[in-house]
This record gives C-alpha cells, sequence and structure tokens, in this order.
C-alpha cells in the first residue's frame, strides 16, 4: 500500500512540476500545475510520518500561496505568456534537459548502493502534539524570530505594492 | 515502507530540484521563474523530511517548518516587487529588468 502510494505521489509531483516549467501558454496552467505537485508532495511528506508538516503544506503552499500566486497573475491580467519573443530558446531546452537527467542519473548511479533501512520510530513521531511541543519549549525563540519575520513581511508587501511610492 | 527505501525519496526531490533549476534558468516570465523557485524550495523540505525520516530524529521537521515560513515571506515579498515592477514598466520579462546584471 504505501509502495504504491510512494508511486502515485511521487510521479505526480515529477509530473506536474514539469508541468509548471513546461507549460509555456499560461501562467495560469503553471500555477494549477504548482498545485498538484504541492499536494502530491504533501502525501509524501505524510508517508514520511511527517503528519504536521504535510498539515502545513496543504494550507499554506497548496491553500495561500498558489492562491496568491493566481491571484497576482489575474490581476496583472496577463494575456499569452506575457513576455516578448520565444519564452525559450532550443538550444537552452536541450541545455537544460541535458543537464537535468544527466544529473539526476549521476545521483541515481552514485546513491544506488545506499540501501539504508528505515528506523523504528516511536508513535507520537511528526504528530501536531510533537511538533508543538518541540517548538514551544526547545525552538520557542526561532517562533519568535518568525513571527517578527512575518510581521516584516506584511509591511514589507504592503509598502512595495502601494500605487505610489512618497 | 515495502520495497521504498530513504534513497527514493532523495531521487524524487533531487529530481524536483532539477526541474526548479531548470526553469529558473529556461523561462523569461517572472512569475513562472518565481514558481520555480517555490518548487525547489519545496524540493529542498522533502530532502530534509526524507533524511528526518532516515536517522529517526524529528528535528528536521522543525526545521522544514521553519523553511515553509521563510517560503511565505518570500511570496508575499515576491510578489510584491513584481506587482511594482509592471506597474512601473509594464512588463513581465526578465530580460527586460537586467539593470543588476553585468
Amino acid at each position: 500500500m504505501r509502495t504504491a502510494l510512494f508511486w502515485v505521489f511521487s510521479i505526480s509531483a515529477v509530473a506536474s512540476a514539469l508541468g509548471v516549467v513546461g507549460n509555456l501558454r499560461s501562467p495560469i496552467n503553471s500555477a494549477l500545475s504548482l498545485v498538484v505537485s504541492m499536494l502530491a508532495l504533501a502525501g509524501l511528506y505524510v508517508l514520511l510520518e511527517a503528519q504536521f508538516v504535510g498539515l502545513i503544506q496543504v494550507m499554506v503552499y497548496a491553500g495561500a500561496i498558489v492562491v496568491l500566486f493566481l491571484f497576482v497573475i489575474m490581476l496583472l491580467n496577463l494575456r499569452g505568456s506575457g513576455t516578448r519573443g520565444a519564452e525559450l530558446q532550443p538550444i537552452m531546452k536541450a541545455i537544460g534537459s541535458l543537464v537535468v537527467f544527466g544529473s539526476t542519473l549521476w545521483l541515481v548511479r552514485t546513491l544506488a548502493a545506499d540501501r539504508a533501512p528505515w528506523p523504528d520510530v516511536d508513535a507520537g513521531f511528526g504528530t501536531t502534539r510533537a511538533m508543538g511541543e518541540a517548538l514551544y519549549t526547545d525552538y520557542v525563540l526561532s517562533v519568535q524570530v518568525a513571527g517578527v519575520l512575518l510581521l516584516a513581511g506584511i509591511v514589507a508587501a504592503v509598502v512595495l505594492a502601494k500605487k505610489k511610492v512618497d | 515502507m515495502g520495497d521504498i527505501s530513504p534513497f527514493h525519496f532523495q531521487v524524487v526531490a533531487a529530481l524536483i530540484f532539477m526541474i526548479g533549476v531548470l526553469g529558473v534558468l529556461t523561462r523569461r516570465n517572472m512569475i513562472v521563474v518565481f514558481m520555480c523557485i517555490e518548487l525547489m524550495l519545496n524540493a529542498a523540505n522533502l530532502s530534509l523530511l526524507g533524511f528526518s525520516r532516515e536517522i529517526g530524529n524529528d528535528q528536521g521537521q522543525i526545521l522544514a517548518f521553519m523553511v515553509m515560513v521563510v517560503a511565505a515571506v518570500e511570496v508575499a515579498v515576491g510578489l510584491a516587487i513584481i506587482i511594482s515592477l509592471v506597474r512601473n514598466r509594464d512588463t513581465m520579462d526578465i530580460e527586460d529588468v537586467s539593470q543588476l546584471k553585468w
């Protein structure tokens, strides 16, 4: 069951990632491919016993970030790919694909010997409870810094997107 | 987990990361380049979670969570920059925004 789920999620994640890059018609199609990729990655996270991170992935990435992308694309009202001239030169396509698949093949060959077994983890591994306890005891300073960072991000986004810079 | 080893997850992460690199290097639409950066961040997260599960330590999941926080801030600020760029220059082409290139 888990093996089948792994293949389903990883193939759809990689295929929709290719869809993000390879879709030359409209950024909206790329954004919709991105949603599929994020959801498939959330499935992979849950397979890795990271339920909490998978949940946050669905809420933050698939829910918020991609909606923000779509919002901006539709706000800017782009037709076509929004660029002048060809989106990709054929030579770049060829070199890029060669680099990607060559380096992946190299990685597969190098790491294929390494077949480490999965260690046993206790039932609470990666649950919301375990994450919450760790975040609010050992990592409470990181949580506070993240809060300040989010506040700075909100202010920066409002200032940058203002109509007139004064 | 049957015949799936931790290595399989790392290969998926590497593939998605390389697809993101390919997109950043070859696409010219700013928003698509930005989405490819998100793909690369997610691939790094998958790699972190895979290693975290492989050594049975959940600190990697905390780090992945922090990466997501930073990614959310980055998207908000980056899209604001794109909005003001498009408003001032009326282009989505990264080739038109190359003053910092030397």
